[in-house]
C-alpha cells in the first residue's frame, strides 16, 4: 500500500475487477478508511463487499454484545457461544473479516458515536451509520459537513423485507460515461463484455452535483414530493419519529406500537397537509413487525451501498442521488432524489 | 460446547418472510415456513455466484443443499469468493464452499460434488430429487444442459448472470414460463479462417492467430492441422520449404531460431500475401516487419540470455517469465514494437530453454505468464504490421483468456434475488414470479428492475420440439462437420445419437462394440449424400441426447454455395422463430458493427474452420428493448412491451 502503483499481489488479487473499474480506482481504494458503524446483517454484507474490493481500512463501531439474535442474517459470527461470549459485536465481526482479505486493515473503535468530536470523523474517507437514530445520523452528518475534507455520509437501514440508504456526497464531482449504450444488454446470462469501451473509446463526461445534508432530506415538506415516491420514504420517517420519541433503539417495536405509530402518521401526515392515504398503514406494519433482517435483503441492500461507497472513493460513475429504496414484495430498487428542489 | 440452533428463529423468520409475500392468514405462514425447511435444493456453481448464494440460502433457513462445481480456486477468484482462502488455491470450490458455510451454520446439510454437472451421473433421476434448481454459472453450454434436464425432470430452474455492474435473475417453470432457451441465446463467435491468416482488421484477429496459429504451431500438438501458412493465393514457397522453418535443429541457436521465426510470420509472409494485388485492392495494405529493423544485431549480452542455461527444467514453469528480464513491470502499459519484439524474442527464447519437455504438448493458458507475454507480443507485432491499434498484456490476457470481470457486489445482490425467486418457486407462487435485472444506472429510477416471465416460446425446439432446417452441401460437406458445428455447438448437445429414418448414423456411449464404434467413425468421414443412408436434400434428421431427454428433428436441404465471410461454417441452421418477446432479431451481431465489436472481446474466439474447445463465455447479443409502460400507483410491475408483439405474448399470469 506504500508508493503509488499497485503491488504485484494487488494486481493479481483484484485482476478482475481492475478490468471492471480500472486500476487508477483500485489505487484510491487502497488508499480509504472507512468507519462503520452499526452491525446487523445489511451491514455486515456490505463490510465483506468492501473488504474484498481492497478498501485501505475499516474502523468499525458497535458495542452491543453478541447474542443470539446477533446471529440471524450475520454470517460474520460463528454460532460458539463458548467463543462470543462477552464480546462485542464489532470485536467478532472484525476477526472475521480480515480472512476476507489481509491486505486491508480492520480494527474496532469503542464508545458512542454521537459523542465523537468533530476531528474524529477526519480520519475517514467514508462514514457509514447502520440502523441510527434520528438524532445520531443528524448530528454525525452535521459533523462532517463542517469538516474542510469531503467525507462521503451514509446511512443504511434494514427492516423486514425492506430497505433505505440515504447518500450525502456534500459538492461532488465525478467522471460518467454516458449511460445509452452501456443499458442495453439486459439478458446477459452468457456474460456479455459491455465494460470494452471504458478503456480506449469512452467519452467521458465531467459532473457535478450537489447532495443536501440529512437534515434537509428527512424535512422536506411532503406535499410537492411526487406522488410515485417510494412510500418507503415516508414510512421510515415516520418510524425515526416514533424511535425517537420513544427512545427505543432500532428494531425494538412489535405490534403493540402499532396504534402509537399510526398517531404519529396522522400527526405528520397533517402537518405536511397530505391525506393519510400516503404512508400505507400495512407498510408501517410490516416494518414495526418484522424486526429481523430478512437475508436476501440484506444480501441486495449491503451490495448496493458498498457499489457505491465504491463508486465514491474511485470518483468514478454516477452516484446514488439521494435515496435508495429496495422491498422484496414488489422486487424493485429505486433511487428517488429528495430536497428543497421541489419546493422551489 | 453450546453451539446456537436456528429452530429457535424459525417462528420470527417465518413471520418476517410471511409479510415479504403477503401471505394473510397464519395457516400459509406454517406452509411457507415447511415449504423453506423442507426444500431440498440444487445449485450449480461454487463460483462467484455460488459463494454469496449458499452463504444467502444458509442464513434464509434453507437446510438441504447439495452443490455441484468442476472447478479448484484460484488465485483471481479471491476477489469476490469470499467463502475461499488463498491457503485453499487449488482444492475443490464445491467442498471448500461447504466447509465455510457448515462453520456459521453448523447443523444444515450440505453435500458437494467436485464434478462437472455434464457427467452422466446427474441425469434425471438425480434432478427429479430436487424442489428447484439454482444456476450459478459461467458458461451457456453448462446452462443450456441444465435447462433440458430440469424440463425432463420437471422441476423448477432459477438462472442468474453478472457480469462487472450488470446482473440478472429469471424463473424457468415447464410449461408456465419460457425456458432458458425459448430465446435463442447465440453459441460462440467464429472468424472466418482468411480473416485470421490475412485479412485482420480487429486487435481479436491477432490474438486468435498468435493463439490458435502461431502458439499452436510452435508449442502444439505437431499431428494437428494448422492454418499458419495457409494464404488467399496458392502461390509462394513449397511446403516443405515452410515447415522447415517452423523446426528447430537440437543446436540451432535459440535467439536465431526466434528471429528466423519472427522474420517468416512478420516479413515473409506478409510480403507473399502482399504480392496478392486483389486481396488488397479494398484493403489498407500491412507491411512487413523483419527484426533486423527493429532488434539490435544480438540480444545476448545485452541481458545475459537463458540461451546458454542447461535445458533443465529446475524452475517452476509457471514463474518463467520475460518481462522481469526486460525490465517490465506493468502489465497495463503499451509496449511499442520493440518492446513487444524483444518480449516476442525472449519468451520463445524461455519456452526453448526452461520448458522444453512441455514443447509439442502446450495449448495456450491464461494463467500461463510466459504464454500470456508470448501471445500479446505476437498478436501485438502483427497489429502493428496491419495498423491496428496494440494493446496492453493486461488488456490482451482479457480477451484471449476470455477472461470475465467480476466484482463481489453483484454477485452478491443476485443471490439475494436468487433466493428470494427461489422461496416464491417453492410456495408455487406463480403469480409472483419475476425476472429481475440489476443495471448500473438507474431506468426509470429502477437499479433493480422486476418483469414478469414470458410465456413458452411455441416454437423453441428446446421445449415445444419445432423441427428444423439446415442448408448445408450434402455432397461436400461430412457428417463429422454436421456433428461438430450442428448437433455438438449448435444445438447444446453432449452424447448425441444421430437417426435417419431406421438408421443409426452415429451416436457416442460407453456400451458401444468396437465394431460399431468403427463404424460410426467411418461414417463420420464420409459426406452426407455417401453415408450407408444417404442424406441428401429432403432427408429428415433426428438427432437426440438420451441424458438431456431432448430429441430434435432437422429437416435437411441441399445447397450448393455459402458465403465464406457471412457463413463461414458452410451450413445454416434455422427454423425456429425468435421468441416475439425480444425485438432482438435484427440486433444480434452480424449486422450491427459495434455489437460485433463488443462481442469480441469477449467471446472465445474460435476460427470457423477448426473444432477447437468451446470457449467460456459467449457474447449475449439480443437486446431487449425496455419500453416502459407507464403503471398505475398500485401496480409494481414494469411492463416490457414490444410494440409490434403486444398482441402475441402473453404474461404468465
Amino acid at each position: 500500500m506504500d508508493g503509488e502503483e499497485l503491488t504485484e499481489q494487488e494486481t493479481a488479487l483484484y485482476d478482475r475487477q481492475i478490468r471492471v473499474w480500472g486500476a487508477n480506482a483500485q489505487r484510491r481504494l487502497t488508499k480509504s478508511h472507512i468507519l462503520v458503524s452499526g452491525i446487523k446483517g445489511t451491514v455486515a454484507e456490505f463490510c465483506k463487499n468492501i473488504v474484498l474490493a481492497g478498501v485501505g481500512s475499516v474502523t468499525l463501531m458497535d458495542d452491543s454484545l453478541v447474542n443470539e439474535e446477533a446471529l440471524n442474517a450475520n454470517f460474520l459470527i460463528p454460532p460458539d457461544e463458548n467463543a462470543y461470549r462477552g464480546k462485542t459485536v464489532a470485536e467478532i465481526c472484525c476477526d472475521s473479516l480480515k480472512d476476507f482479505n489481509p491486505m486491508v486493515l480492520v480494527s474496532v473503535e469503542k464508545g458512542d458515536l454521537s459523542a465523537r468530536s468533530t476531528e474524529f470523523f477526519e480520519k475517514f474517507d467514508v462514514v457509514v451509520i447502520g440502523y441510527g437514530s434520528l438524532a445520531t445520523k443528524k448530528a454525525v452528518n452535521e459533523k462532517c459537513r463542517k469538516l474542510s475534507k469531503r467525507v462521503a455520509f451514509y446511512t443504511v437501514d434494514c427492516r423486514d423485507s425492506c430497505g433505505e440508504i440515504f447518500v450525502d456526497l456534500q459538492d461532488y464531482k465525478y467522471t460518467k460515461v454516458p449511460c445509452m449504450m452501456l443499458q442495453f444488454c439486459m439478458s446477459i446470462l452468457t456474460s456479455l463484455l459491455w465494460n470494452f469501451q471504458q478503456k480506449k473509446l469512452e467519452e467521458k463526461v465531467e459532473c457535478e452535483l450537489n447532495f443536501p445534508s440529512f437534515q434537509e432530506a428527512v424535512s422536506v415538506p411532503w406535499k410537492p414530493i411526487p406522488r410515485r415516491t417510494a412510500k418507503l420514504y415516508f414510512a421510515m420517517r415516520v418510524i425515526e419519529v416514533f424511535e425517537e420519541n420513544e427512545g427505543r433503539k432500532h428494531g425494538q417495536c412489535s405490534l403493540l406500537d402499532l396504534p402509537t405509530v399510526l398517531e404519529i402518521k396522522k400527526k405528520l401526515c397533517e402537518a405536511n397537509t397530505v391525506s393519510e392515504s400516503h404512508v400505507p398503514d400495512s407498510l408501517l406494519e410490516r416494518l414495526i413487525t418484522g424486526t429481523i433482517e430478512f437475508p436476501p435483503a440484506c444480501a441486495i441492500v449491503g451490495g448496493i451501498l458498498a457499489q457505491e461507497v465504491i463508486k465514491a472513493v474511485s470518483g468514478k460513475g454516477e452516484p446514488l442521488n439521494n435515496f435508495f429504496y429496495y422491498d422484496a414484495q414488489d422486487g424493485k430498487g429505486v433511487m428517488e432524489n429528495i430536497s428543497n428542489s421541489f419546493t422551489s | 460446547m453450546k453451539s446456537f440452533h436456528f429452530s429457535n428463529l424459525t417462528n420470527l423468520r417465518c413471520i418476517a418472510y410471511c409479510s415479504v409475500l403477503s401471505l394473510p392468514p397464519p395457516m400459509d405462514q406454517q406452509q411457507q415456513q415447511s415449504a423453506i425447511q423442507g426444500a431440498k435444493v440444487l445449485m450449480v456453481g461454487a463460483g462467484g455466484i455460488g459463494c454469496e448464494l449458499l452463504k444467502t440460502l444458509a442464513l434464509s433457513g434453507f437446510h438441504d443443499i447439495h452443490i455441484i462445481d468442476m472447478d479448484t480456486i484460484e488465485v483471481s477468484n479471491l476477489n469476490r469468493q469470499f467463502l475461499f482462502r488463498r491457503s485453499h488455491v487449488g482444492q475443490s470450490k464445491a467442498k471448500v464452499a461447504r466447509d465455510a458455510v457448515l462453520r456459521f451454520r453448523p447443523h444444515i446439510n450440505i453435500r458437494s460434488y467436485h464434478a462437472n454437472v455434464k457427467n452422466p451421473e446427474f441425469d434425471v433421476d438425480f434432478f427429479k430429487q430436487f424442489d428447484v434448481v439454482l444456476n450459478g454459472l459461467d458458461n451457456l453450454d453448462a446452462r443450456r444442459h441444465v435447462n433440458r434436464l430440469c424440463l425432463a425432470a420437471d422441476v423448477p430452474l432459477v438462472e442468474s448472470g453478472t457480469t462487472g455492474f450488470l446482473g440478472q435473475v429469471t424463473v424457468h417453470v415447464k410449461g408456465k414460463t419460457e425456458c432458458y432457451e425459448c430465446q435463442t441465446k447465440p453459441t460462440p463467435k467464429t472468424y472466418p479462417v482468411c480473416t485470421i491468416t490475412s485479412t485482420p482488421t480487429k486487435f481479436v484477429h491477432c490474438i486468435v492467430w498468435a493463439k490458435e496459429l502461431l502458439f499452436a504451431k510452435l508449442f502444439g500438438d505437431k499431428n494437428q492441422d494448422n492454418d499458419l501458412n495457409v494464404r488467399a493465393n496458392k502461390a509462394a514457397s513449397s511446403s516443405k520449404e515452410t515447415e522447415d522453418v517452423f523446426e528447430r535443429a537440437d543446436d540451432e541457436d535459440i535467439e536465431q531460431y526466434g528471429r528466423k521465426i519472427y522474420d517468416h510470420v512478420f516479413g515473409y509472409n506478409i510480403e507473399a500475401a502482399l504480392s496478392n494485388e486483389e486481396t488488397w485492392k479494398n484493403r489498407r495494405r500491412p507491411r512487413p516487419i523483419y527484426s533486423k529493423d527493429v532488434l539490435p544485431e544480438s540480444l545476448t549480452q545485452k541481458n545475459g540470455s537463458t540461451q546458454n542455461c542447461s535445458a533443465t527444467d529446475g524452475d517452476d514453469s509457471t514463474t518463467v517469465s520475460a518481462m522481469p528480464l526486460l525490465g517490465l513491470k506493468n502489465p497495463q502499459e503499451l509496449w511499442g514494437l520493440t518492446q513487444n519484439s524483444l518480449v516476442f524474442i525472449e519468451a520463445l527464447k524461455l519456452f526453448f530453454a526452461k520448458r522444453k519437455k512441455e514443447i509439442g504438448h502446450l495449448t495456450f493458458d491464461k494463467d500461463d505468464q510466459l504464454a500470456v507475454e508470448f501471445v500479446t507480443a505476437a498478436a501485438n507485432i502483427r497489429a502493428e504490421s496491419f495498423g491496428i491499434p496494440l494493446h496492453s498484456l493486461f488488456e490482451a490476457k482479457g480477451i484471449a483468456g476470455n477472461i470475465v470481470h467480476a466484482v463481489a457486489t453483484t454477485n452478491a445482490i443476485v443471490a439475494g434475488l436468487i433466493v428470494i425467486e427461489a422461496i416464491k418457486v417453492l410456495k408455487k407462487d406463480a403469480d409472483k414470479y419475476r425476472m429481475t435485472y440489476c443495471l448500473e444506472h438507474p431506468s426509470r429510477k429502477m437499479l433493480l428492475m422486476p418483469v414478469e416471465p414470458f410465456e413458452p416460446n411455441p416454437s423453441c425446439y428446446v421445449c415445444s420440439k419445432t423441427p428444423l432446417v439446415l442448408e448445408i452441401n450434402t455432397q461436400k460437406s461430412k457428417l463429422r462437420d454436421l456433428v461438430d458445428k450442428i448437433v455438438k455447438a449448435k444445438l447444446g448437445m453432449n452424447l448425441p445419437l444421430i437417426m435417419h429414418g431406421a438408421s443409426l448414423l452415429y451416436e457416442v456411449g460407453d456400451d458401444l462394440d468396437d465394431i460399431m464404434v468403427a463404424n460410426y467413425n467411418a461414417n463420420l468421414e464420409k459426406s452426407l449424400s455417401e453415408l450407408p443412408s444417404p442424406v441428401i436434400n429432403g432427408s429428415i434428421l433426428t438427432v437426440e441426447d438420451l441424458q438431456q431427454e431432448l430429441s430434435c428433428k432437422i429437416n435437411v436441404k441441399h445447397r450448393e454455395e455459402f458465403d465464406e465471410e457471412k457463413e463461414p461454417e458452410g451450413m445454416v441452421l434455422s427454423g425456429w422463430t425468435q421468441s416475439p418477446a425480444t425485438n432482438g432479431e435484427s440486433a444480434s451481431t452480424s449486422n450491427n458493427e459495434s455489437a460485433v465489436d463488443v462481442t469480441e472481446s469477449s467471446s472465445g474466439p474460435e476460427i470457423a474452420s477448426k473444432k477447437r474447445k468451446l470457449s467460456e463465455t459467449q457474447p449475449e447479443n439480443h437486446k431487449r428493448e425496455t419500453e416502459n409502460v407507464e403503471s398505475e400507483d398500485d401496480d409494481d410491475l414494469v411492463e416490457i412491451e414490444n410494440p409490434m408483439t403486444v398482441s402475441k405474448k402473453k404474461r404468465v399470469a
